[in-house]
Protein backbone atom coordinates (compact mmCIF):
# COMPACT_ATOMS: atom_id res chain seq x y z
CA UNK A 1 0.00 0.00 0.00
CA UNK A 2 1.35 3.43 -0.97
CA UNK A 3 0.21 6.87 0.14
CA UNK A 4 1.13 9.98 -1.86
CA UNK A 5 0.43 13.63 -0.95
CA UNK A 6 -2.36 12.49 1.33
CA UNK A 7 -4.33 15.32 2.92
CA UNK A 8 -7.43 14.96 5.05
CA UNK A 9 -9.74 17.68 6.34
CA UNK A 10 -12.61 18.03 8.79
CA UNK A 11 -14.28 21.15 7.44
CA UNK A 12 -11.52 23.77 7.71
CA UNK A 13 -9.32 21.64 9.98
CA UNK A 14 -6.34 20.15 8.18
CA UNK A 15 -5.96 16.85 10.04
CA UNK A 16 -3.50 14.99 7.81
CA UNK A 17 -0.86 16.98 5.94
CA UNK A 18 0.86 15.67 2.83
CA UNK A 19 1.61 12.17 4.05
CA UNK A 20 3.68 9.86 1.82
CA UNK A 21 4.27 6.37 3.16
CA UNK A 22 4.85 2.91 1.70
CA UNK A 23 3.66 -0.23 3.43
CA UNK A 24 5.35 -3.49 2.45
CA UNK A 25 2.99 -6.43 1.89
CA UNK A 26 2.68 -8.58 4.98
CA UNK A 27 4.39 -6.07 7.23
CA UNK A 28 3.04 -4.70 10.48
CA UNK A 29 3.25 -0.91 10.56
CA UNK A 30 2.63 0.95 13.79
CA UNK A 31 1.55 4.58 13.72
CA UNK A 32 2.43 6.47 16.90
CA UNK A 33 2.11 10.07 17.99
CA UNK A 34 0.41 12.26 20.58
CA UNK A 35 -3.38 12.53 20.81
CA UNK A 36 -4.89 14.56 17.98
CA UNK A 37 -1.88 14.16 15.69
CA UNK A 38 -4.03 12.69 12.92
CA UNK A 39 -3.01 9.05 13.15
CA UNK A 40 -6.57 7.71 13.40
CA UNK A 41 -7.65 10.01 10.57
CA UNK A 42 -4.77 8.72 8.45
CA UNK A 43 -5.93 5.17 9.13
CA UNK A 44 -9.49 6.04 8.17
CA UNK A 45 -8.24 7.46 4.85
CA UNK A 46 -6.88 4.03 3.93
CA UNK A 47 -10.32 2.40 3.64
CA UNK A 48 -12.24 5.53 2.66
CA UNK A 49 -14.01 5.71 6.03
CA UNK A 50 -12.88 9.29 6.61
CA UNK A 51 -15.30 10.61 4.00
CA UNK A 52 -18.32 9.08 5.83
CA UNK A 53 -18.05 11.89 8.40
CA UNK A 54 -20.04 15.02 7.44
CA UNK A 55 -17.84 17.82 5.97
CA UNK A 56 -14.80 15.55 5.84
CA UNK A 57 -12.74 15.25 2.65
CA UNK A 58 -9.58 13.64 1.39
CA UNK A 59 -7.04 14.70 -1.24
CA UNK A 60 -4.13 12.74 -2.66
CA UNK A 61 -3.60 9.13 -3.62
CA UNK A 62 -3.64 5.79 -1.84
CA UNK A 63 -2.55 2.87 -3.99
CA UNK A 64 -3.64 -0.65 -3.20
CA UNK A 65 -2.08 -3.27 -5.50
CA UNK A 66 -1.13 -0.54 -7.95
CA UNK A 67 -4.58 1.10 -8.14
CA UNK A 68 -5.52 4.41 -6.58
CA UNK A 69 -8.51 3.80 -4.30
CA UNK A 70 -9.41 7.48 -4.65
CA UNK A 71 -9.43 7.36 -8.46
CA UNK A 72 -12.62 8.38 -10.21
CA UNK A 73 -15.04 5.50 -10.57
CA UNK A 74 -13.71 3.46 -7.64
CA UNK A 75 -16.53 2.34 -5.37
CA UNK A 76 -15.66 2.97 -1.70
CA UNK A 77 -17.77 -0.03 -0.70
CA UNK A 78 -15.65 -2.32 -2.87
CA UNK A 79 -12.50 -0.83 -1.29
CA UNK A 80 -13.80 -1.47 2.24
CA UNK A 81 -14.56 -5.08 1.39
CA UNK A 82 -10.87 -5.65 0.68
CA UNK A 83 -9.66 -3.85 3.80
CA UNK A 84 -10.65 -4.95 7.29
CA UNK A 85 -10.95 -2.53 10.19
CA UNK A 86 -11.09 -2.91 13.97
CA UNK A 87 -11.96 0.00 16.22
CA UNK A 88 -10.86 1.22 19.63
CA UNK A 89 -13.95 -0.15 21.34
CA UNK A 90 -15.34 -3.56 20.43
CA UNK A 91 -18.29 -3.22 18.03
CA UNK A 92 -20.03 -6.60 17.85
CA UNK A 93 -23.48 -6.36 16.27
CA UNK A 94 -25.74 -6.78 19.31
CA UNK A 95 -28.62 -8.33 17.40
CA UNK A 96 -26.48 -11.10 15.95
CA UNK A 97 -25.13 -14.33 17.39
CA UNK A 98 -21.39 -14.95 17.69
CA UNK A 99 -21.46 -16.96 14.45
CA UNK A 100 -23.48 -14.39 12.52
CA UNK A 101 -21.15 -11.64 13.64
CA UNK A 102 -18.15 -13.43 12.15
CA UNK A 103 -20.16 -14.18 9.00
CA UNK A 104 -21.49 -10.59 8.70
CA UNK A 105 -18.88 -9.56 6.13
CA UNK A 106 -19.37 -12.70 4.05
CA UNK A 107 -22.94 -11.68 3.23
CA UNK A 108 -21.67 -8.77 1.19
CA UNK A 109 -18.43 -10.37 -0.02
CA UNK A 110 -17.54 -10.20 -3.68
CA UNK A 111 -18.67 -13.23 -5.66
CA UNK A 112 -21.83 -13.70 -3.63
CA UNK A 113 -22.59 -15.26 -0.29
CA UNK A 114 -20.92 -18.65 0.28
CA UNK A 115 -23.02 -21.74 1.06
CA UNK A 116 -24.03 -22.55 4.62
CA UNK A 117 -21.39 -25.24 5.17
CA UNK A 118 -18.72 -22.99 3.66
CA UNK A 119 -19.79 -20.21 6.03
CA UNK A 120 -19.45 -22.56 8.99
CA UNK A 121 -15.95 -23.51 7.86
CA UNK A 122 -14.92 -19.91 7.32
CA UNK A 123 -16.36 -18.87 10.69
CA UNK A 124 -14.43 -21.61 12.47
CA UNK A 125 -11.18 -20.81 10.71
CA UNK A 126 -11.56 -17.07 11.37
CA UNK A 127 -12.30 -17.71 15.04
CA UNK A 128 -9.31 -20.05 15.29
CA UNK A 129 -7.02 -17.47 13.70
CA UNK A 130 -8.41 -14.89 16.13
CA UNK A 131 -7.58 -17.29 19.01
CA UNK A 132 -11.20 -17.26 20.12
CA UNK A 133 -12.54 -20.60 18.86
CA UNK A 134 -11.95 -22.59 22.05
CA UNK A 135 -13.70 -19.97 24.15
CA UNK A 136 -16.83 -19.58 22.02
CA UNK A 137 -17.26 -22.87 20.13
CA UNK A 138 -20.06 -23.93 22.52
CA UNK A 139 -21.96 -20.68 22.28
CA UNK A 140 -21.84 -19.78 18.62
CA UNK A 141 -25.59 -19.17 18.61
CA UNK A 142 -25.54 -16.95 21.70
CA UNK A 143 -25.65 -13.17 21.57
CA UNK A 144 -22.24 -11.61 20.98
CA UNK A 145 -22.87 -9.05 23.71
CA UNK A 146 -22.50 -11.82 26.30
CA UNK A 147 -18.76 -12.06 25.61
CA UNK A 148 -16.16 -10.19 27.67
CA UNK A 149 -14.59 -7.02 26.28
CA UNK A 150 -11.43 -8.82 25.21
CA UNK A 151 -13.41 -11.61 23.58
CA UNK A 152 -15.60 -9.07 21.80
CA UNK A 153 -12.51 -7.37 20.38
CA UNK A 154 -11.09 -10.67 19.14
CA UNK A 155 -14.53 -11.39 17.69
CA UNK A 156 -14.30 -8.12 15.76
CA UNK A 157 -10.87 -9.15 14.49
CA UNK A 158 -12.31 -12.52 13.44
CA UNK A 159 -15.14 -10.68 11.66
CA UNK A 160 -12.59 -8.47 9.88
CA UNK A 161 -10.33 -11.33 8.71
CA UNK A 162 -13.14 -13.76 7.77
CA UNK A 163 -13.39 -12.14 4.34
CA UNK A 164 -9.63 -12.57 3.81
CA UNK A 165 -8.85 -8.86 3.34
CA UNK A 166 -5.45 -7.90 1.97
CA UNK A 167 -5.05 -5.13 4.55
CA UNK A 168 -6.13 -4.97 8.21
CA UNK A 169 -6.46 -1.59 9.94
CA UNK A 170 -6.40 -1.57 13.74
CA UNK A 171 -7.35 1.69 15.46
CA UNK A 172 -5.98 1.45 19.02
CA UNK A 173 -7.44 -2.05 19.29
CA UNK A 174 -6.25 -2.61 22.85
CA UNK A 175 -7.04 0.82 24.31
CA UNK A 176 -10.13 -0.44 26.11
CA UNK A 177 -8.77 -3.86 27.09
CA UNK A 178 -7.14 -5.29 30.21
CA UNK A 179 -3.47 -6.37 30.03
CA UNK A 180 -4.25 -10.05 29.49
CA UNK A 181 -6.63 -9.37 26.59
CA UNK A 182 -4.11 -6.86 25.23
CA UNK A 183 -1.47 -9.58 25.20
CA UNK A 184 -3.79 -11.92 23.31
CA UNK A 185 -4.55 -9.29 20.68
CA UNK A 186 -0.83 -8.53 20.30
CA UNK A 187 -0.04 -12.21 19.83
CA UNK A 188 -2.79 -12.31 17.28
CA UNK A 189 -1.28 -9.44 15.32
CA UNK A 190 2.04 -11.28 15.40
CA UNK A 191 0.37 -14.45 14.09
CA UNK A 192 -1.41 -12.64 11.27
CA UNK A 193 1.67 -10.90 9.88
CA UNK A 194 2.82 -12.07 6.43
CA UNK A 195 -0.75 -13.25 5.80
CA UNK A 196 -2.15 -9.73 5.74
CA UNK A 197 -0.70 -6.21 5.69
CA UNK A 198 -1.43 -4.63 9.06
CA UNK A 199 -1.52 -0.98 10.11
CA UNK A 200 -1.99 -0.42 13.83
CA UNK A 201 -2.53 2.94 15.49
CA UNK A 202 -1.38 2.88 19.08
CA UNK A 203 -0.71 5.20 21.98
CA UNK A 204 1.51 2.63 23.52
CA UNK A 205 5.12 2.85 22.33
CA UNK A 206 6.08 -0.44 23.96
CA UNK A 207 3.30 -2.06 21.96
CA UNK A 208 4.61 -0.53 18.74
CA UNK A 209 8.10 -1.74 19.59
CA UNK A 210 6.86 -5.26 20.40
CA UNK A 211 4.73 -6.03 17.38
CA UNK A 212 5.63 -3.86 14.39
CA UNK A 213 8.17 -4.16 11.59
CA UNK A 214 7.94 -0.49 10.71
CA UNK A 215 6.98 2.45 12.89
CA UNK A 216 5.68 5.80 11.67
CA UNK A 217 5.71 8.86 13.93
CA UNK A 218 3.14 11.59 13.35
CA UNK A 219 2.92 15.07 14.81
CA UNK A 220 0.25 17.70 14.11
CA UNK A 221 -0.94 15.96 10.98
CA UNK A 222 2.50 15.46 9.48
CA UNK A 223 4.41 12.24 9.08
CA UNK A 224 7.69 13.10 10.78
CA UNK A 225 9.54 9.87 10.33
CA UNK A 226 8.94 6.27 9.25
CA UNK A 227 11.62 3.65 9.69
CA UNK A 228 12.17 0.01 10.67
CA UNK A 229 10.90 -0.18 14.23
CA UNK A 230 14.23 -0.99 15.86
CA UNK A 231 15.96 1.84 14.00
CA UNK A 232 13.27 4.36 14.86
CA UNK A 233 13.38 3.57 18.57
CA UNK A 234 17.18 3.30 18.88
CA UNK A 235 18.44 5.93 16.48
CA UNK A 236 15.70 8.30 15.36
CA UNK A 237 16.77 10.71 12.64
CA UNK A 238 14.47 13.56 13.61
CA UNK A 239 14.90 15.40 16.89
CA UNK A 240 11.10 15.57 17.38
CA UNK A 241 10.86 11.77 17.13
CA UNK A 242 13.59 11.45 19.68
CA UNK A 243 11.86 13.91 21.98
CA UNK A 244 8.60 11.95 21.73
CA UNK A 245 10.00 8.46 22.25
CA UNK A 246 12.13 9.57 25.16
CA UNK A 247 9.02 11.01 26.79
CA UNK A 248 9.87 14.69 26.59
CA UNK A 249 6.36 15.48 25.32
CA UNK A 250 3.12 13.81 24.34
CA UNK B 1 -15.99 23.98 49.98
CA UNK B 2 -17.24 23.78 53.54
CA UNK B 3 -16.38 20.74 55.59
CA UNK B 4 -19.05 19.09 57.71
CA UNK B 5 -16.92 19.32 60.83
CA UNK B 6 -16.61 23.09 60.60
CA UNK B 7 -20.34 23.60 60.00
CA UNK B 8 -22.47 24.99 62.83
CA UNK B 9 -24.61 22.26 64.35
CA UNK B 10 -27.90 24.11 63.84
CA UNK B 11 -27.46 24.40 60.07
CA UNK B 12 -26.80 20.67 59.80
CA UNK B 13 -30.03 19.84 61.63
CA UNK B 14 -31.91 22.25 59.43
CA UNK B 15 -30.56 20.56 56.33
CA UNK B 16 -31.67 17.19 57.66
CA UNK B 17 -35.17 18.53 58.25
CA UNK B 18 -35.34 20.19 54.82
CA UNK B 19 -34.18 16.94 53.24
CA UNK B 20 -36.89 14.95 55.04
CA UNK B 21 -39.61 17.41 54.04
CA UNK B 22 -38.54 17.45 50.38
CA UNK B 23 -38.36 13.66 50.16
CA UNK B 24 -41.80 13.52 51.77
CA UNK B 25 -43.18 15.97 49.21
CA UNK B 26 -41.88 13.97 46.24
CA UNK B 27 -43.37 10.78 47.72
CA UNK B 28 -46.66 12.62 48.10
CA UNK B 29 -46.54 13.89 44.50
CA UNK B 30 -45.79 10.40 43.19
CA UNK B 31 -48.76 9.04 45.14
CA UNK B 32 -51.14 11.77 43.98
CA UNK B 33 -50.01 11.18 40.38
CA UNK B 34 -51.25 7.60 40.51
CA UNK B 35 -54.48 8.48 42.33
CA UNK B 36 -56.62 9.29 39.25
CA UNK B 37 -55.70 5.97 37.64
CA UNK B 38 -56.45 4.09 40.86
CA UNK B 39 -59.83 5.82 41.23
CA UNK B 40 -60.79 5.20 37.60
CA UNK B 41 -59.70 1.57 37.71
CA UNK B 42 -61.46 0.98 41.02
CA UNK B 43 -64.67 2.57 39.84
CA UNK B 44 -64.62 0.68 36.52
CA UNK B 45 -64.05 -2.61 38.30
CA UNK B 46 -66.91 -1.81 40.66
CA UNK B 47 -69.35 -0.84 37.92
CA UNK B 48 -68.16 -2.97 35.02
CA UNK B 49 -67.21 -6.42 36.26
CA UNK B 50 -70.79 -7.56 36.81
CA UNK B 51 -71.64 -7.15 33.13
CA UNK B 52 -68.53 -8.89 31.82
CA UNK B 53 -69.28 -12.43 30.75
CA UNK B 54 -68.96 -14.51 27.61
CA UNK B 55 -72.02 -12.81 26.11
CA UNK B 56 -70.35 -9.44 26.40
CA UNK B 57 -67.61 -10.55 24.02
CA UNK B 58 -69.80 -12.48 21.57
CA UNK B 59 -73.27 -10.87 21.44
CA UNK B 60 -74.63 -7.77 19.76
CA UNK B 61 -75.84 -4.79 21.78
CA UNK B 62 -79.38 -5.37 23.02
CA UNK B 63 -82.35 -3.18 22.10
CA UNK B 64 -83.27 -0.64 24.78
CA UNK B 65 -84.99 -2.10 27.82
CA UNK B 66 -83.72 -5.61 27.20
CA UNK B 67 -81.14 -7.17 29.53
CA UNK B 68 -78.12 -9.19 28.39
CA UNK B 69 -76.33 -8.73 25.08
CA UNK B 70 -72.81 -7.45 24.65
CA UNK B 71 -70.38 -5.51 22.54
CA UNK B 72 -68.91 -8.29 20.42
CA UNK B 73 -69.24 -6.29 17.22
CA UNK B 74 -67.59 -3.23 18.79
CA UNK B 75 -64.62 -5.24 20.07
CA UNK B 76 -64.15 -6.82 16.63
CA UNK B 77 -64.61 -3.42 14.98
CA UNK B 78 -61.98 -1.80 17.18
CA UNK B 79 -59.54 -4.58 16.24
CA UNK B 80 -60.26 -4.00 12.54
CA UNK B 81 -59.77 -0.25 12.93
CA UNK B 82 -56.50 -0.78 14.80
CA UNK B 83 -55.38 -3.14 12.04
CA UNK B 84 -56.08 -0.63 9.27
CA UNK B 85 -54.46 2.17 11.29
CA UNK B 86 -51.35 0.05 11.92
CA UNK B 87 -51.07 -0.86 8.23
CA UNK B 88 -50.97 2.85 7.41
CA UNK B 89 -49.24 4.30 10.45
CA UNK B 90 -46.42 1.81 11.02
CA UNK B 91 -44.72 1.65 7.60
CA UNK B 92 -44.97 5.38 7.03
CA UNK B 93 -44.06 6.25 10.62
CA UNK B 94 -41.08 3.90 10.81
CA UNK B 95 -39.90 4.85 7.32
CA UNK B 96 -40.01 8.56 8.04
CA UNK B 97 -38.41 8.03 11.46
CA UNK B 98 -35.53 6.20 9.78
CA UNK B 99 -35.17 9.05 7.31
CA UNK B 100 -35.21 11.69 10.05
CA UNK B 101 -32.51 9.84 11.98
CA UNK B 102 -30.28 9.07 9.00
CA UNK B 103 -30.48 12.51 7.35
CA UNK B 104 -30.96 14.44 10.54
CA UNK B 105 -29.41 17.70 9.34
CA UNK B 106 -30.96 17.96 5.89
CA UNK B 107 -33.44 20.77 5.31
CA UNK B 108 -36.23 18.35 4.42
CA UNK B 109 -35.69 16.44 7.67
CA UNK B 110 -35.99 19.64 9.69
CA UNK B 111 -39.22 20.54 7.91
CA UNK B 112 -40.65 17.02 8.29
CA UNK B 113 -39.75 16.98 11.99
CA UNK B 114 -41.59 20.25 12.64
CA UNK B 115 -44.61 19.11 10.63
CA UNK B 116 -44.69 15.79 12.48
CA UNK B 117 -44.76 17.70 15.77
CA UNK B 118 -47.61 19.87 14.48
CA UNK B 119 -49.51 16.77 13.34
CA UNK B 120 -48.86 15.24 16.75
CA UNK B 121 -50.47 18.21 18.44
CA UNK B 122 -53.41 18.38 16.03
CA UNK B 123 -56.76 17.93 17.83
CA UNK B 124 -58.06 14.48 16.95
CA UNK B 125 -61.41 15.89 15.86
CA UNK B 126 -59.58 17.80 13.11
CA UNK B 127 -58.02 14.57 11.89
CA UNK B 128 -61.52 13.13 11.80
CA UNK B 129 -62.82 16.04 9.72
CA UNK B 130 -59.92 15.54 7.31
CA UNK B 131 -60.76 11.84 6.87
CA UNK B 132 -64.43 12.71 6.43
CA UNK B 133 -63.61 15.24 3.71
CA UNK B 134 -61.33 12.87 1.86
CA UNK B 135 -62.88 9.44 2.36
CA UNK B 136 -66.49 9.90 3.43
CA UNK B 137 -67.91 12.81 1.45
CA UNK B 138 -66.69 11.71 -2.01
CA UNK B 139 -68.12 8.20 -1.50
CA UNK B 140 -71.33 9.35 0.10
CA UNK B 141 -71.19 6.99 3.08
CA UNK B 142 -69.30 6.39 6.31
CA UNK B 143 -66.77 3.53 6.35
CA UNK B 144 -64.36 1.55 8.49
CA UNK B 145 -61.66 2.53 6.02
CA UNK B 146 -62.14 6.24 6.72
CA UNK B 147 -61.96 5.55 10.48
CA UNK B 148 -58.83 3.46 10.09
CA UNK B 149 -57.17 6.12 7.94
CA UNK B 150 -57.97 8.80 10.54
CA UNK B 151 -56.43 6.68 13.31
CA UNK B 152 -53.47 5.79 11.07
CA UNK B 153 -52.82 9.47 10.39
CA UNK B 154 -52.68 10.03 14.14
CA UNK B 155 -50.19 7.17 14.53
CA UNK B 156 -47.72 8.45 11.94
CA UNK B 157 -46.12 11.29 13.95
CA UNK B 158 -46.08 9.21 17.15
CA UNK B 159 -44.30 6.30 15.49
CA UNK B 160 -42.04 8.56 13.44
CA UNK B 161 -40.66 10.47 16.42
CA UNK B 162 -40.12 7.41 18.64
CA UNK B 163 -38.45 5.58 15.74
CA UNK B 164 -36.12 8.52 15.22
CA UNK B 165 -35.23 8.66 18.92
CA UNK B 166 -34.59 4.91 19.09
CA UNK B 167 -32.38 4.94 15.99
CA UNK B 168 -30.38 7.84 17.39
CA UNK B 169 -29.59 5.67 20.42
CA UNK B 170 -27.73 3.20 18.20
CA UNK B 171 -24.01 3.97 18.65
CA UNK B 172 -22.26 5.55 15.66
CA UNK B 173 -19.50 2.97 16.18
CA UNK B 174 -21.90 0.20 15.17
CA UNK B 175 -22.79 2.00 11.95
CA UNK B 176 -19.10 2.56 11.21
CA UNK B 177 -18.30 -1.10 11.88
CA UNK B 178 -20.86 -2.14 9.27
CA UNK B 179 -19.66 0.44 6.73
CA UNK B 180 -16.04 -0.63 7.27
CA UNK B 181 -17.10 -4.20 6.58
CA UNK B 182 -18.25 -3.14 3.13
CA UNK B 183 -21.97 -2.72 3.86
CA UNK B 184 -23.72 -0.19 1.70
CA UNK B 185 -25.46 2.68 3.40
CA UNK B 186 -28.98 1.33 2.98
CA UNK B 187 -27.93 -2.14 4.07
CA UNK B 188 -26.29 -0.68 7.18
CA UNK B 189 -29.46 1.27 7.94
CA UNK B 190 -31.82 -1.65 7.52
CA UNK B 191 -29.90 -4.70 8.77
CA UNK B 192 -27.74 -3.16 11.48
CA UNK B 193 -29.16 0.16 12.68
CA UNK B 194 -32.89 -0.51 12.32
CA UNK B 195 -32.49 -4.07 13.56
CA UNK B 196 -30.59 -2.93 16.64
CA UNK B 197 -33.22 -0.31 17.43
CA UNK B 198 -36.10 -2.70 16.75
CA UNK B 199 -37.15 -3.50 20.35
CA UNK B 200 -37.47 0.21 21.05
CA UNK B 201 -39.35 0.79 17.80
CA UNK B 202 -41.75 -2.07 18.60
CA UNK B 203 -42.36 -0.50 22.00
CA UNK B 204 -43.07 2.86 20.37
CA UNK B 205 -45.44 1.22 17.88
CA UNK B 206 -47.36 -0.56 20.63
CA UNK B 207 -47.61 2.63 22.68
CA UNK B 208 -48.96 4.42 19.61
CA UNK B 209 -51.51 1.64 19.06
CA UNK B 210 -52.58 1.83 22.70
CA UNK B 211 -52.92 5.56 22.31
CA UNK B 212 -55.22 5.42 19.27
CA UNK B 213 -57.23 2.39 20.46
CA UNK B 214 -59.28 4.61 22.73
CA UNK B 215 -59.69 7.56 20.36
CA UNK B 216 -63.31 8.55 19.82
CA UNK B 217 -63.34 11.89 18.08
CA UNK B 218 -61.71 10.79 14.79
CA UNK B 219 -64.29 7.99 14.49
CA UNK B 220 -67.43 10.07 15.08
CA UNK B 221 -68.01 10.96 11.44
CA UNK B 222 -65.79 8.38 9.75
CA UNK B 223 -66.44 4.89 11.17
CA UNK B 224 -69.73 6.23 12.61
CA UNK B 225 -70.53 3.06 14.61
CA UNK B 226 -72.80 0.15 13.80
CA UNK B 227 -75.39 -1.76 15.82
CA UNK B 228 -74.83 -4.90 13.77
CA UNK B 229 -72.02 -7.25 12.83
CA UNK B 230 -69.92 -5.83 10.04
CA UNK B 231 -66.22 -6.18 9.38
CA UNK B 232 -66.33 -4.71 5.90
CA UNK B 233 -64.02 -1.78 5.29
CA UNK B 234 -66.49 -0.07 2.97
CA UNK B 235 -69.26 0.10 5.56
CA UNK B 236 -69.75 1.84 8.89
CA UNK B 237 -68.19 -0.23 11.65
CA UNK B 238 -68.74 -0.43 15.40
CA UNK B 239 -65.93 0.59 17.74
CA UNK B 240 -65.61 0.28 21.51
CA UNK B 241 -65.17 4.01 22.25
CA UNK B 242 -68.14 4.91 20.03
CA UNK B 243 -70.32 2.23 21.59
CA UNK B 244 -69.35 3.34 25.09
CA UNK B 245 -70.22 6.91 24.18
CA UNK B 246 -73.57 5.96 22.65
CA UNK B 247 -74.58 3.80 25.60
CA UNK B 248 -73.28 6.11 28.31
CA UNK B 249 -75.40 9.06 27.14
CA UNK B 250 -78.50 6.89 26.71
CA UNK B 251 -81.26 6.91 29.35
CA UNK B 252 -81.28 3.10 29.89
CA UNK B 253 -79.71 1.42 32.92
CA UNK B 254 -78.89 -1.78 31.01
CA UNK B 255 -76.97 0.22 28.44
CA UNK B 256 -75.15 2.12 31.19
CA UNK B 257 -73.96 -1.17 32.65
CA UNK B 258 -72.69 -2.30 29.24
CA UNK B 259 -70.92 1.03 28.78
CA UNK B 260 -69.07 0.50 32.08
CA UNK B 261 -68.09 -3.00 31.02
CA UNK B 262 -66.95 -1.68 27.63
CA UNK B 263 -64.78 0.93 29.31
CA UNK B 264 -63.22 -1.76 31.48
CA UNK B 265 -62.48 -3.94 28.43
CA UNK B 266 -61.00 -0.96 26.57
CA UNK B 267 -58.68 -0.20 29.49
CA UNK B 268 -57.85 -3.90 29.63
CA UNK B 269 -56.85 -3.86 25.94
CA UNK B 270 -54.66 -0.76 26.41
CA UNK B 271 -53.10 -2.28 29.52
CA UNK B 272 -52.36 -5.55 27.69
CA UNK B 273 -50.67 -3.62 24.88
CA UNK B 274 -48.54 -1.67 27.38
CA UNK B 275 -47.45 -4.91 29.04
CA UNK B 276 -46.55 -6.33 25.63
CA UNK B 277 -44.55 -3.15 24.94
CA UNK B 278 -42.57 -3.62 28.15
CA UNK B 279 -41.91 -7.25 27.26
CA UNK B 280 -40.64 -6.22 23.82
CA UNK B 281 -38.21 -3.74 25.38
CA UNK B 282 -36.77 -6.48 27.53
CA UNK B 283 -35.95 -8.63 24.49
CA UNK B 284 -32.57 -10.32 24.73
CA UNK B 285 -30.97 -9.27 21.45
CA UNK B 286 -30.90 -5.52 20.98
CA UNK B 287 -30.69 -2.20 22.73
CA UNK B 288 -32.49 -1.30 25.88
CA UNK B 289 -32.75 -4.85 27.17
CA UNK B 290 -29.67 -5.55 29.23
Amino acid sequence: MRMRDLDAYFGATHAVRGVALDLADGDVTAVIGPSGCGKSTLLRCLNRMHETVPNARVEGEVHLDGRDIYARGVNPIAVRRRIGMVFQRPTPFPTMSVRDNVAAGLKVAQGGKPSRSDVNEIVESALRRAALWDEVKDRLTHSATGLSGGQQQRLCIARAIATRPSVLLLDEPTASLDPLSTQKVEELVYELRREVTIVIVTHNMQQAARISDTTAFMLMGELIEAAPTRALFTSPRDSRTEAYITGRFG
Amino acid sequence: MTHGATMPRRSLTRRHVTNKVMVGLTYGAAFVATLPLLFILGYLLLKGTTSINLDFFTRLPPPPGEAGGGMGNAIAGTLVLIGVAALIGLPIGIGSGLYLAERRDSRLATVVRVLADVLNGLPSIVVGIFAWQVLVRPFGHFSALAGGVALGAMMIPLVSRTTEEMIRLVPVALREAALALGYSRWRTSLTIVLRTALPGIVTGALVAIARIAGETAPLLFTALGNQFWSLRLSEPIAALPLQIYAFAISPYDDWHRLAWAGALVLIGVVFAISVAARAATRSRFGLGGD
